[in-house]
């Protein structure tokens, strides 16, 4: 058997190892039907019966978890909800059909909204139709998870979340899910790792018997083999000795012991990574990834739905610098209608910069809204990929263009600076040859273009190492072109959150860490220890 | 909700609006506070993200979750009844508060 490696997003921090258990979400039909005074009164009792049990799990829950409870009663108990429903039954539907398919459109509304915040009550809205559905057909569906092991499903649901017992350790991961999901925020405030957005999870009739999850990174091994296994176990021993003490520390500014002040920035995927953040926690955002905004609209999303994304963005950092990155698509990121499938190798092919300057119809778009937003806060815009200086001062002719042509319509706008990611060798080496605002070192692709080894390729993945002379010796570079002609630098790949790393990295002069949110506190404990 | 209306023709609506300020906007938590808030009083309660409209009911749940007001939408209230004032004091108020989250 061999191991398979899984790639997602992360909904909660954490390791874990543990027997899988595989969610199967059905709930069947019943046999029995009524006629419609019957079925109604099924109905009534089903309704009434599911607020009940849900009563009565709030009686043993507090805080978050009695909350999002709490919605789920406001919900069943709002005749609102079920109007349709008996409607339907009084023209001949049986009970279970006519609930299904008004809680089933009830959800399409909440699956399609814009928001994702909204869009994650889906999983509350499941809950609580299937919750129901179990009364009607008079039976106990819920499945039982063994405290411990690592659920592995589609999605999952608050009340089956609710329903183990997490205290001796597990994890979840999800093929869907989000994190802004009640279920990710259970999971955090439980200390469960959750991996969401796996993919589909096919095991081909042989479900996998054990899982190592890192929460940390996103990432999923199932089946291990023996000496991964190992080398995990290493890492959660150590892991959960770090983590009591670096929780404490989130929203102090990061200082190491010999007293510098190291600014510690975010790295966000979506806005939605920001929900529930405190903006204390850092001194502003050093990367918002834009793919996601192509990703959700399938294609290209429009000005307005850009523009309205980076203002959300700039109003949440109240003041503080945010970076955010041009389309870097292509390489391991295809987006349809778009990149090019088919080149025989996508990371040395068009991708970053290079596609976005084959499409400037695409990246005008992007430009104009970036230009727009920068009005509402400090904005800094990069470029990904960038190996020569014309690529940067073709973009800047660009941007110029498209802000002449918004101040000639009199929309407001302004001109934020343009800066460059470092992950071409080429770039590190001649980062003076760019007459760019500042510099951003992208650690994972300098990382596998300096060693010619990929990270998720596992035979060659110790060689993927950041840490590695040359690649310090490249970022050490970096830093001296960005010190001689004074613009910033900071660091926004992996290797800025891996604290074995952070001794070295602040050794080639870096002072601007940029990391995932999750990731602060452990990084700010790693900081404080370095003694210089 | 049309029918409280008509019962309560001798009270003229009030309105007043006000920022969603909280960070995810009229969500799950909020949804639930605000509910309650307005089933406290006798008056009709409608909430909308226009000021003429389209109304939805304040005191059901559901229906103000599927109005999906996100952060920073300009939320209007209209208020029809005896307790009207208070109502729309307090409804205001809660809002302004962030429903304790902000």
């Amino acid at each position: 058997m061999t191991e398979i490696h899984l790639t997602g997003r992360t909904a909660s921090p954490g390791l874990a190892i543990g027997p899988v258990t595989v969610l199967m979400v059905a709930v069947e039909s019943r046999r029995a039907r009524g006629d419609p005074a019957q079925e109604t009164a099924a109905l009534k009792a089903a309704i009434e019966g599911a607020t009940a049990e849900l009563a009565e799990l709030i009686e043993a829950e507090q805080g978050e978890a009695a909350d999002i409870l709490e919605f789920q009663v406001a919900m069943l108990e709002d005749d609102a909800l079920a109007e349709g429903a008996f409607d339907a039954i009084s023209a001949g539907t049986p009970a279970d059909q006519a609930w299904r398919a008004v809680l089933d459109a009830e959800i399409a509304g909440y699956r399609s909204a814009e928001d994702e915040y909204f869009r994650a009550r889906t999983a509350d809205l499941v809950d609580i139709r299937d919750r129901v559905l179990g009364r009607l057909n008079g039976e106990d569906k819920s499945v039982e998870i063994t405290g411990g092991s690592i659920v592995a499903s589609d999605d999952i649901s608050p009340s089956t979340f609710l329903a183990a017992d997490w205290t001796r350790g597990g994890a979840i991961v999800l093929a869907a899910g989000s994190s802004s999901s009640h279920v990710a925020m259970l999971a955090r405030a439980r200390g469960a790792p959750m991996v969401v957005g796996l993919g589909p999870l096919s095991w081909e009739g042989r479900p996998p018997a054990l899982a190592l999850v890192d929460g940390d990174a996103g990432t999923v091994i199932f089946d291990p083999e023996p000496e991964t296994r190992r080398l995990f176990e290493h890492r959660m021993d150590a892991a959960n000795a770090a983590r009591a003490v670096a929780d404490a520390g989130r929203v102090k500014p990061a200082l190491t012991a010999g007293g510098r002040r190291i600014p510690v920035l975010l790295n966000i995927a979506a806005p939605e990574d920001l929900a529930g953040l405190d903006p204390a926690i850092c001194d502003g955002i050093g990367l918002v990834r834009t793919e996601f905004l192509f990703e959700a609209s399938q294609g290209l999303p429009d000005e307005e739905t850009q523009y309205a994304v980076y203002r959300r963005i700039l109003d949440w950092a109240e003041g503080r610098p945010v970076t955010i990155r041009t389309l870097d698509a292509g390489g391991d990121k295809p987006i349809s209608g778009l990149t090019i499938d088919g080149e025989s190798n996508p990371f040395l092919g068009l991708r970053g910069i290079r596609l976005s300057l084959s499409r400037p119809e695409v990246f005008r778009l992007q430009f104009r809204a970036l230009a727009r937003a920068a009005v509402h806060g400090t904005l800094k815009v990069m470029l990904p990929m960038v190996a020569v200086p014309s690529e940067l001062d073709r973009a800047r002719s660009i941007l110029d263009a498209e802000i002449g042509a918004l101040r000639a319509k009199g929309i407001a706008c302004a001109r934020p600076p343009l800066g460059i990611m470092i992950e071409v060798p080429a770039a590190a080496l001649c980062a003076e040859d760019f007459s760019a605002a500042f510099y951003s070192i992208g650690s994972n692709d300098l990382t596998q273009y300096t060693m010619a080894a990929a990270r998720d390729i596992g035979a060659v993945a110790d060689l993927n190492d950041a840490g590695h002379p040359a690649v310090l010796a490249l970022i050490a570079r970096t830093v001296e072109a960005a010190r001689k002609r004074d613009v910033e630098v900071s660091l926004c790949g992996d290797a800025a959150a891996d604290t074995r790393l952070t001794t070295a990295v602040l050794a080639t002069g870096l002072r601007t860490l940029s990391v995932a949110p999750l990731t602060v506190a452990r990084l700010k404990a790693a900081i404080a220890k370095v003694s210089s | 909700m049309h029918d409280t209306n008509a019962s309560r023709a001798s009270f003229l609506p009030l309105t007043a609006s006000a920022v969603l300020v909280n960070p995810v906007g009229l969500h799950a938590r909020p949804s639930v506070k605000l509910t309650q808030c307005a089933k406290r009083f006798a008056a009709a309660i409608e909430i909308a993200l226009a000021a003429d409209g389209p109304w939805t009911d304040a005191k059901s749940p559901v229906k103000v979750m599927r109005v999906k007001a996100p952060q920073g939408a300009m939320l209007y209230f209209r208020v029809a009844g005896p307790d009207g004032e208070a109502a729309l004091a307090a409804v205001i108020g809660l809002v302004h508060d962030g429903f304790g989250e902000a």
